[in-house]
């Protein structure tokens, strides 16, 4: 099995860890990982800001880059699921003939590919579990509150492997963190608000890191912890299955 | 700046009252929650909703000259008007030919798209409405913020001032329960001295030609007690198949709405009392475009419970009236661009994509996707912002091309701030409340050129 990884923009330009936590934390599970080089973003930010068109040539892109893989992982949910549920109509192909196909979130592919009950993992903190809206609701790594059916968490099931961690989750325990791509700059005063009181629910439950599957969501909300000096910090959740006993 | 983006910016500036519009709504909300987590098979009543309303308005004339064949059978009078403008004048005409003055009315959404209060206003008839946060809003000489919460918006402290000066009650006595007293005994006055009733309607059974209206104050059934006209109107995709699909549109109105498991009065009106007169008016106003529309033909499926609204986490922090049409929130965006792009297109930006809205909604309606689809409408009609085009040219330069993509991270690292096209006025925003994140020492692709990825 071959797996190309996806690492989304920012991950390459401001969290190059986390693709280095998604590298070790596959290739310890046995996994053939391979970096393609040369990847720049899937094009959500254009589209989401309304000009889907534009992101076209960068599907291409990325559609050429990995079409010898077997699977494609990525470990940012909003950007899998952008490949997901859009290229079909940005390339005009059928879903099982594009990178649509084969493309998962790092913890789904973890979770319901490798099938993944074991880890070497350790991490004695505590942490709280940010279910990011588009993890949650367009790639179903969970049970949205809103909808009526039985509770799962991807996210909690891998973090339940994890030695010495303590699991928390904030009272809302989906409200958006404002983030929402260009919504961040052009709705900036909501955007900012929603974050703070997310931040702030993350904080009430004692944790000492916020942690989710998606490290836009988690910027945004460290821009705001380090602004206003908060006593929380972010850390996406593969570094912490990837962390050891040192 | 979108108009939503700047009106929000203001309301977010007090924070306190920010905070407890947020909760409050977001108290509705679980409400919501719990009383479908009561309801196992919510889900597949979702689903049935959904399916039953796309036949519905795939079928919407067989449907509509069946209830009108009903109607009339019972004894209503039904008329037909293809906007606000004809809306307004039929009602009017009935009132004139009745010699009406005052008219009492319930909570309907259709009456505030159509403008009918001003317009029986400047003809010198009285609208007086009778729900109570739409009373206080029509002391208050506002618009309602909220399709189901008019006044969701008001402090009760805010209510006695407006008492005090409308209704003489005590200076300072801010108690719901007085307060809601003090309303009574005036509406009374009102309801005895009417002459002429209007309701909205819920839901229009083809079936009996009868149509029910919800409400929780019983104000409709007491509305239409005493006056010997009873008008009744409604958009004409208000119109149900029959008496099961309202039973399914009923246990899922009341309960997303508000979280009850059923509003306080389901009154069922199917033919005049003795001596009355019933009208019922059935509006397009734009609905039939809609129904041309296969990107935004589910709309018409919406049942005004207001549950996306509520789950709505932009609406929640920035307020009904940050938004320019007059329904705010997922349905308000979309309804406002389907009445025009050009008007309504500055609340678009309102949402972050969440999709919250779109699995609340009981009839299933994809708000978030419908988002979506009008923020790419906005370029071809000319009504895209220009920064924001500006941001994303750059980007989409930038991101097709590798090479300036890195060497854009590395001058960008060497100013320790974001690239330029990053950087054009978008900085001030996101510094607004944030910090901006650091670039690291390497990208990801120069780490594994060197092999520093083990």
């Amino acid at each position: 099995m071959k797996v190309g990884l996806f690492i989304p923009c920012y991950i390459n330009a401001v969290y190059p860890q986390v693709g280095v936590a998604s590298y070790k934390l596959l290739t310890s599970l046995g996994v053939d990982v391979d970096y393609p080089l040369n990847q720049t973003c899937c094009g959500q930010p254009m589209a989401n800001g309304g000009f889907e068109k534009d992101a076209t040539r960068l599907a291409e892109q990325m559609e050429d880059l990995f079409k010898r893989y077997d699977y494609v992982v990525g470990p940012s949910a909003s950007c899998v699921v952008f490949v997901k549920e859009h290229y079909p109509t940005l390339l005009r192909k059928e879903e099982h003939a594009c990178l649509s196909n084969r493309i998962y979130e790092i913890c789904e592919f973890l979770h319901d590919v490798l099938k993944v009950n074991k880890l070497d993992a350790y991490f004695p903190h505590k942490v709280s579990v940010h279910n990011s809206c588009h993890g949650l609701r367009l790639l179903h790594l969970g049970s949205p509150s809103e909808l009526v059916e039985p509770r799962r968490s991807t996210l909690k099931d891998l973090l339940s492997l994890v030695e010495g961690i303590e699991v928390f989750e904030p009272k809302r325990v989906d409200e958006c963190c404002g983030f929402g791509g260009l919504f961040s700059i052009e709705e900036a005063a909501t955007s900012v608000c929603m974050g703070q009181d997310k931040v702030r629910d993350h904080i009430s439950t004692g944790a000492e890191y916020i942690t989710g599957a998606d490290s836009s969501c988690l910027m945004h909300m460290e821009g705001i912890i380090r602004r206003e000096k908060l006593p929380i910090r972010t850390k996406h959740i593969v570094e912490i299955l990837a962390s050891q006993k040192v | 700046m979108s108009s939503h983006a700047k009106a929000a910016k203001k309301f977010i500036a007090d924070r306190e009252r920010t905070a407890w519009h947020d909760q409050a709504l977001y108290f509705v909300r679980e409400k919501r929650d719990r009383m479908a987590h009561g309801v196992p098979e919510w889900e597949a009543l979702r689903k049935t909703a959904s399916r039953m309303k796309k036949h519905t308005i795939s079928n919407l004339a067989y449907y509509l000259e069946m209830f009108e064949r009903n109607a009339t059978a019972n004894g209503a009078h039904v008329h037909w008007a293809k906007d606000a403008e004809e809306h307004n004048r039929i009602v009017y005409d009935i009132i004139q030919r009745h010699g009406g003055k005052h008219l009492i009315k319930s909570k309907s959404m259709l009456s505030e798209e159509c403008g009918l209060t001003p317009y029986l206003e400047e003809r010198g008839v009285e609208a007086v409405e009778s729900d109570l946060g739409e009373r206080i809003m029509q002391f208050m000489g506002t618009p309602p913020s909220h399709i189901v919460l008019p006044a969701i918006h008001v402090k009760r402290e805010e209510v006695g001032k407006v008492f005090e000066k409308e209704l003489h009650t005590e200076p300072g006595n801010s108690d719901p329960t007085y307060l809601t007293h003090a309303a009574r005994k005036a509406l009374r006055q009102n309801f005895l001295n009417a002459d002429i009733a209007m309701t909205g309607v819920n839901f229009a059974v083809a079936s009996s030609g009868a149509f029910v209206v919800c409400t929780n104050e019983g104000n409709a059934d007491m509305g239409t007690s005493f006056p010997k006209v009873h008008i009744a109107i409604m958009g004409m995709e208000k119109v149900v198949p029959d008496y099961d699909a309202l039973a399914l549109y009923v246990r899922l109105l009341a309960r997303s709405a508000t979280g009850q498991p059923s509003t306080t009065y389901t009154s069922h009106y199917k033919k005049p009392v003795e001596g009355q007169e019933m009208h019922i008016v059935i509006v397009d106003n734009g609905r039939s475009d809609i129904l041309g529309n296969p990107d935004h033909v589910n709309m018409l499926k919406c049942l005004r419970c207001g549950s996306c609204i509520n789950t709505c986490p932009v609406y929640r922090r920035t307020g009904g009236y940050s938004y320019s049409y007059f329904i705010p929130g997922p349905i308000g965006i979309n309804l406002g661009m389907l009445r025009s792009p050009e008007k309504y297109s500055g609340n678009v930006s309102a949402c972050t994509l969440c999709h919250s809205c779109s699995n609340v909604c009981p009839a299933k309606i994809d708000l978030a996707e419908q988002i979506y689809k009008w923020r790419q409408q906005l370029d071809p009609l000319h009504l895209a912002s220009s920064e924001k085009k500006f941001i994303v040219k750059g980007l989409k330069l930038v991101m097709e091309h590798p090479a300036m993509f890195y060497s854009a991270i590395k001058a960008g690292r060497l100013a320790e701030k974001m690239p330029r096209f990053v950087l054009y006025n978008s900085l001030d925003a996101w510094g607004i409340g944030r910090e901006l994140p650091d670039f690291a020492p390497e990208t990801f692709n120069e780490m594994w050129k060197k092999g520093e990825v083990k």
